[in-house]
């Protein structure tokens, strides 16, 4: 279960994609992630997925993996549509059970509504599948930067960052190492009622608490030890600086952004 | 209770950007009351090997059978085959949780639902067989404890399970050569006592000389070499070229062998050979 996170994985390339500028790809993210809820009929959408399937084609990933990215999410996705179907106002009645009225309009925002939390987390993974998270935490701390005039903690927070996103890994490699080590003890973590399930983590979440506590403090002294004491007057290994690349990508959100307002102008 | 092992490959993360091919097409047998000896390089495949053992891992292709239950079937009860098969991981203690140290230890026999008199028992026997006392330590939280103190606690935990497989994946790394010590004289007891069969990984040659029967030698997820340790250890280029070494004694046996001095091949242990050269010696020494 653990293997199927797409999200904040890194998926090493050499593409076009790979090679913009992590600012930029960060703040395209964000421009498609508002294109994608503007829109409001499915030929949109359609137009939505052919963007990113460009996209996602130019950068070499196969489209499966970042479909099976969606999979964890499936439950949250289910819920919201039903919630939706449920409490969605609306007119025009297409069922009624009574107890239930199902309406178009519900029906529909339902649709859209989950059709845009699968654009937002597909959107979101080609940034981290194609950005390792050293740049990726390097272009926030650029973009944040400005904001440093006003005591926002811009350089702390993007360490941080780095850092959690650093351990991430590990830290799913000791979770699966201390569960394989408490199966082998016999220890059930499949089956059981809730109760007993998260009484079942218990063997799981402390040794793993510990070993937190205990990397975090050796990371702490080793960076101590490299005299790392914030932000100020640290140079960087990796200057940022755009390219033709970023230009056009930018160019061609500009025309994703230009084709789905026209399109909503024109059928919405 | 014999391990069968039978065309066993096993892929991590097929189909992904990471895909490796852990292991290459393993066919073993493990037979009852051996004291095996696995070694390889890092990445060789022994730990994901030994997960197999008691169905933490299924394999990708091929048949893993524990005493007749097939693993890869998954009709099959784990658990039964987790309580016949003891897995002792890397670094044992990062796994304890327990407020104190007999709790600990109780956890794997109250997961097969005992009742608490024989757990009770159980949890006083393995402290025993591990040389923790008792009366001093059962009350102690367990981060209170030496490090190799956890470690044997920790390895406590697995014997309280009474299995009669135990298989140990790197039982000595990170401990000082006391700890190391004491560890091995304990895997030493307990097979010969109870007469257990026992898997152990390590990439030390010294500790695998010092135990086992046989030896099983792996390489980029294969198995290159399986036998007597003398006939393994006598492959000594072969081992050299897979990144792996020959025990320290056999070493030097080889070198005062290739200065002249008589010392038979196929010997390994630091015991024979010490008396190997003696004999040597002495033998010089009178027609000298």
């Amino acid at each position: 279960m653990l293997n199927d996170i797409t999200l904040g994985q890194y998926f090493p390339g050499d593409s076009a994609i790979h090679r913009m500028d992590p600012r930029m790809k960060l703040i395209l993210t964000i421009v498609y992630i508002v294109g994608v809820f503007m829109v409001g009929n499915l030929p949109g959408y359609a137009l939505s997925l052919l963007f990113l399937y460009i996209v996602v084609r130019i950068s070499g990933i196969r489209f499966s993996y970042l479909v099976k990215g969606i999979r964890p999410l499936r439950f949250i996705l289910i819920f919201t549509f039903v919630l939706n179907l449920f409490f969605a106002a609306g007119e025009t009645v297409i069922l009624d059970l009574g107890f239930f009225t199902l309406t178009a309009e519900a029906l529909s925002y339902a649709v859209y509504f989950a059709l845009r939390l699968v654009f937002l987390v597909m959107g979101t993974s080609v940034l981290t599948l194609t950005t390792s998270p050293v740049q990726l935490t390097d272009g926030l701390e650029r973009l944040m930067h400005p904001l440093q005039r006003f005591h926002f903690p811009a350089h702390e927070l993007a360490m941080m960052m780095t850092i959690a996103l650093r351990f991430i890994p590990t830290l799913l490699e000791e979770t699966d190492k201390i569960q394989k080590a408490q199966m082998a003890r016999g220890a059930d973590f499949e089956t059981g009622n809730l109760i007993a399930r998260a009484k079942a983590m218990i063997p799981l979440l402390v040794p793993l608490f510990v070993s937190s506590f205990r990397r975090a403090n050796d990371l702490a002294m080793a960076m101590e030890a490299r005299c790392y004491r914030g932000g100020d007057h640290r140079t960087r290994l990796r200057e940022l600086r755009y390219t033709r690349l970023d230009a056009y990508g930018a160019a061609a959100m500009a025309l994703f952004l230009i084709l789905i307002v026209a399109e909503g102008r024109l059928l919405g | 209770m014999s391990l069968v092992i039978e065309n066993v490959s096993y892929v991590y993360m097929p189909g992904g950007p990471y895909e490796t091919q852990a292991l290459h097409d393993i066919s073993l047998t493990i037979e009852d009351g051996e004291f095996v000896g696995l070694i390889g390089h890092t990445g060789s495949g022994k730990s994901t090997l030994v997960q197999h053992l008691n169905g933490l891992i299924t394999p990708t292709s091929g048949r893993v059978v524990v005493d007749g239950l097939d693993l890869s079937d998954k009709q099959t009860d784990k658990r039964a085959v987790r309580c016949r098969v003891g897995l002792v991981f890397q670094y044992p203690e990062n796994q304890l949780f327990e407020e104190t140290v007999e709790k600990d230890i109780s956890f794997g026999p109250k997961n097969l639902g005992l009742p608490p008199e024989e757990i009770d028992r159980r949890v006083r026997d393995a402290m025993r067989r591990v040389a923790l006392d008792y009366e001093t330590l059962h009350n102690r939280s367990v981060f209170e404890l030496s490090g190799g103190q956890m470690r044997r606690a920790a390895i406590a935990g697995v014997l309280a399970m009474e299995p009669q497989v135990l298989v140990l994946d790197e039982p000595c790394a990170g401990l000082d050569p006391r700890g190391r010590e004491e560890i091995l004289g304990l895997i030493r007891a307990l097979h010969r006592e109870s007469g257990a069969t026992i898997v152990m990984v390590s990439h030390s040659m010294e500790d695998v000389a010092s135990l086992a029967e046989r030896v099983i030698v792996m390489d980029h997820g294969r198995v290159v070499m399986d036998g007597a340790p003398r006939d393994v250890f006598s492959r000594g280029e072969e081992l050299r070229s897979i990144g792996l070494d020959v025990p320290q004694a056999v070493e030097l046996a080889s070198r005062l062998r290739s200065r002249g001095l008589e010392i038979p091949q196929g010997a390994y242990r630091m015991e024979e050979i010490r008396a190997a050269i003696l004999a040597a010696v002495g033998k010089g020494g009178r027609h000298a």
